[in-house]
Parts: structure tokens; C-alpha cells; sequence
């Protein structure tokens, strides 16, 4: 059955273009996705991702159980209000899911996780926090619109409450708080400024309607891939699953070795490094006419690889992707497209931070 | 979605034809292909001088969701190709069944237009489909 966020109906009314994901009923887009891209690139747009997991954690060994869970260390977290980015392994370094986990208070972190992975990332974490005694609950009550783009924290500040409204814009970022039945994050998946924002579903529709009427552009799923490939983030399934490691992922950054600390899937993971990492995620640009799709072969002078996410960047105006290629690749890069061998750039990714194109 | 002109003739997979009294085709895709395509960001023409085959592919249309092939409703020797999609390849969003033609063939088999669906029937598929 499909499932359908509490904004369903206000999307419909928009006249968006619906599509399944992962089991939802969701925006692709309400018109043009370029434009809604542009929209956040350039001032501020607003997403529906009420259908993202959100599950809190509680109880004192909360701190003691992520540490053991997540491959990035949740000790970076040392004010509450702060997020961390992290992968969640098997025992193998295969990747469950990434995920955002917020600090609260010491007896309570929140995460939020993908939609397509829910049921099995809830069996994962339900199955290891018993161990720690830690009390795991969905919070399928609340829904979520994320705000983003330059001038997305000072319209959505225009429709909070003053004291909300000035405690939000003071947020640093990757830090949350929570006032007024929100829990509002500087946080997204845009590579923009902005705000994620969890609110009960009840009251999500009027939120919605009161940003758009400050002039968020409503944005569909279609420009929230764009947007979050030019910033270069991964999307889980697409870039990375459970038989791909975080350092075949591009995702060594949020591993975190730390002296003692025992995560699952470190042991594969120091032995794999140890052995020597036989492919890596770049990113590509291609400068020729055409557009680099998922399941595109690329040709190395050390092998082939292919073409994880791939698009149309509507800020670059060329296509950019990311690909899993072997390691140590010095030549000429080529994507098969439709059989025509087209070079292809590999770049430093992100494609493009705060508006700004870093490898145009 | 737009009204379909009358003297349009179109193939299941949405290419839609224009035949003119002195036998070229001009062949593009449908108001309703392009909308289900979303923003069109790249198309690879045919040469001039190309032969086409009916139900073959010519073209290829590409948006930031999918590329997808233009078969041709007709056969025939390429004469022209919309050179300005290259640039302006939303012009098919704008106005499929205008400015956003794709590529025009010498007719070579006037009885494979027979096989065409009118524009009430092409209607009447693209209202079954979206049941």
C-alpha cells in the first residue's frame, strides 16, 4: 500500500506530479524541477520529507549504544542541540543506512533515517539497543519540511513566533533546538543554508501554507536529487548499500577510528583498509552534450567502474555524477553512453556550495 | 494539457507526425510525452541525409529524469533537423507541437501513414493510460 504524508493533499492542490518512492505517494515536481532547483539555489525553496524516518532514542546507556551503532563517534557531540552525520554498518562495513543524529539531552538523541530502509533499520537499531536498555520509538507523528536556499532561514523565520523566530536564527550550524512543539535543525541535503523543520502533523499543513505564502517555492523529490548530487551528498542505495563500505563510498570522512571504541563493522573495516581499497567513489563532469544516468559503464585504463548517481546539473548546465571506479585511475575517463565512448572529468566534488560552482 | 491538432497523426510510443502536401513529414513528440518527461535538457538529432525506418529510433530526447528514444512514425531520407533544440532543447516543453519539432523526412511510403492513429485516438490511448 502506498503511504501518504499529512501534505498529500496540499501537494495535489499545487498540481504536483506525483510519484512512488520507496512506498510513498510523493511530489516530483510541481511544474518544472529546474525551476524549483533555481528556486533553492537562489532563495528558498521547501520540501516535504515527512516520509524520512524519525526515531528517538532514550534512556542513560543512550550515548554508550551509539557509540557501539554508529561508525562516526558520537562524542563529537558535545553541546546538545548538535547533529552528526554517520553511517550505520553491518558486521561486514556494509553500509545500513546514513543517517542524521541530533543531540538532545543525555538520556535522548534523535535520528532520522531513510524511508526506503525503514523496517530494517528499526529491526537493526531495536535488536542492538536492547543490549543498552536504550527505549526506541518512532516518531511517525511528526512530519517534516525542510527550507533551504539562501534567504530560507530569515522566511521561515517570518512565520514563526518572535521568540522562536529569534532562537532559530541564532542556531548554528548543524545544530537543533526545539521550542513551541517544534524541533527545528540548521540542517538539509542541499548544500544550501537552511532549516529542517519537525513538527506534528496536525499542524504541518498550516506551517506549509504560511511558508509558501512568505514565498517558499514549493520544491519536488526531483529537485532534491539535483540539488543534493551538485552538493555532493550520497544517496543511499544509488551510491552506496550493504555490501559497499564507507571507504568505497566516499564516506571515509565520517569514519571515525577512534582509540578503543568498538562500532560494528570496525574489524572488517581496518582489515579491508589494511588489505587496500580496491575501488573509490569520484565525481565526474562532463563537458560534451548529454546526461550521465545510474548503471553507465566507465571506462579506465584500470578497468571498468560505473556511474552511481548520475544527472543533469541544472546549475553547472552539464552533467555531473558520481562512480565507482578502481583505485589509483590516472588516464582518460570515459562513460559509455548508449555506446558512444564520451570523456568525462574526474573532479573534486562538491559540484557546487552555497550557490557557488567549485568544478564547473 | 494542450488541445492536439487535427492534422497531426501519431505513433502509440507519443511521436506525433505533420505530413505536408509536398510529401515531408515533420515528426516530433507529444504534448503528453513531454509532460511525462519533465524539463527537457538534451537532444541527440539524426544527420540530414540519414535514412529513417518506421518504428525505428532517430532521436533521443533526454530530461534530468530519463533519456528516451523518438522512433520515427515514418520512413524516409532526413532533410532537415531542428538544429535550435541544441541549444533550447526546452522548447520542446514549451511547445511540442511547434517550434519543438524534432527532425522532417522524405516520405518514401505513403501507406505507412495508415498505420497512424488520429488525434482522437492517440486522446483516447493517453486517457486509458492515465486510468
Amino acid at each position: 500500500m502506498t503511504r501518504k504524508t499529512i501534505l498529500n493533499e496540499a501537494h495535489r492542490t499545487l498540481g504536483a506530479k506525483m510519484v512512488d518512492f520507496g512506498g510513498w505517494d510523493m511530489p516530483l515536481n510541481y511544474g518544472s524541477q529546474i525551476e524549483e532547483h533555481h528556486a533553492v539555489r537562489r532563495d528558498a525553496g521547501m520540501f516535504d520529507v515527512s516520509h524520512m524516518t524519525v526515531v528517538d532514542l532514550k534512556g542513560p546507556r543512550t550515548r554508550e549504544f551509539l557509540r557501539h551503532l554508529f561508525a562516526n563517534n558520537i562524542d563529537k557531540l558535545k553541546a546538545p542541540g548538535k547533529a552528526l552525520y554517520s553511517c550505520m554498518l553491518n558486521e561486514q562495513g556494509g553500509v545500513i543506512d546514513d543517517l542524521i543524529v541530533y543531540y538532545v539531552t543525555d538520556d535522548f538523541f534523535r535520528t532520522v533515517v531513510n524511508a526506503s530502509t525503514r523496517d530494517k533499520d528499526l529491526a537493526w537499531i531495536t535488536r542492538h539497543a536492547a543490549d543498552f536498555d536504550v527505549q526506541v520509538s518512532e516518531r511517525a507523528d511528526l512530519a517534516m519540511i525542510a527550507v533551504q536556499g539562501p534567504r530560507a532561514r530569515e522566511k521561515a523565520a517570518s512565520v514563526l513566533s518572535a521568540s522562536v523566530a529569534a532562537a532559530a536564527l541564532k542556531l548554528g550550524k548543524f545544530m537543533a533546538m526545539q521550542d513551541d512543539g517544534l524541533f527545528i535543525a540548521r540542517t538539509g541535503y542541499t548544500g544550501e543554508d537552511g532549516f529542517e523543520i519537525m513538527v506534528a502533523d496536525a499542524l504541518a499543513p498550516a506551517l506549509w501554507s504560511r511558508l509558501a505564502a512568505a514565498g517558499v517555492a514549493p520544491a519536488g523529490l526531483g529537485a532534491r536529487d539535483t540539488l543534493r548530487l551538485e552538493a555532493g551528498m550520497n544517496l543511499y542505495g544509488q551510491d552506496m548499500d550493504e555490501s559497499i563500505s564507507p571507504w568505497e563510498a566516499g564516506l571515509a570522512w565520517t569514519v571515525a577510528l577512534d582509540e578503543g571504541r568498538d562500532f560494528i563493522g570496525r574489524k572488517s573495516l581496518e582489515s579491508q583498509r589494511d588489505a587496500g581499497i580496491g575501488r573509490v567513489m569520484v565525481g565526474l563532469v562532463m563537458d560534451e552534450k548529454g546526461v550521465l544516468r545510474h548503471g553507465q559503464a566507465v571506462v579506465t585504463d584500470k578497468g571498468v567502474g560505473e556511474v552511481l548517481s548520475g544527472t543533469f546539473s541544472p546549475s553547472l548546465g552539464k552533467a555531473i555524477a558520481f562512480a565507482r571506479i578502481p583505485a589509483g585511475v590516472v588516464g582518460d575517463v570515459r562513460v559509455d553512453i548508449r555506446g558512444r565512448e564520451v570523456p568525462v572529468r574526474v573532479v573534486k566534488y562538491p559540484f557546487v556550495r552555497d550557490g557557488q560552482a567549485i568544478s564547473a | 494539457m494542450k488541445e492536439i491538432p487535427g492534422d497531426l497523426m501519431f505513433l502509440k510510443s507519443h511521436e506525433w507526425v505533420r505530413v505536408e502536401d509536398n510529401g515531408t513529414a515533420t515528426i516530433g513528440i507529444s504534448d503528453h510525452a513531454q509532460d511525462l518527461l519533465g524539463d527537457l535538457v538534451y537532444v541527440e538529432l539524426p544527420n540530414v541525409g540519414d535514412t529513417a525506418q518506421a518504428g525505428t529510433a532517430a532521436a533521443v530526447v533526454e530530461s534530468v529524469k530519463a533519456a528516451s528514444d523518438v522512433y520515427s512514425p515514418v520512413s524516409g531520407e532526413i532533410i532537415s533537423v531542428n538544429d535550435a533544440l541544441a541549444d533550447k532543447p526546452e522548447t520542446i516543453n514549451e511547445d511540442a507541437y511547434g517550434d519543438g519539432w524534432i527532425f522532417v523526412v522524405k516520405l518514401s511510403d505513403r501507406d505507412e501513414l495508415q498505420e497512424l492513429l488520429d488525434p482522437d485516438a492517440y486522446a483516447e490511448q493517453i486517457e486509458n493510460e492515465e486510468d
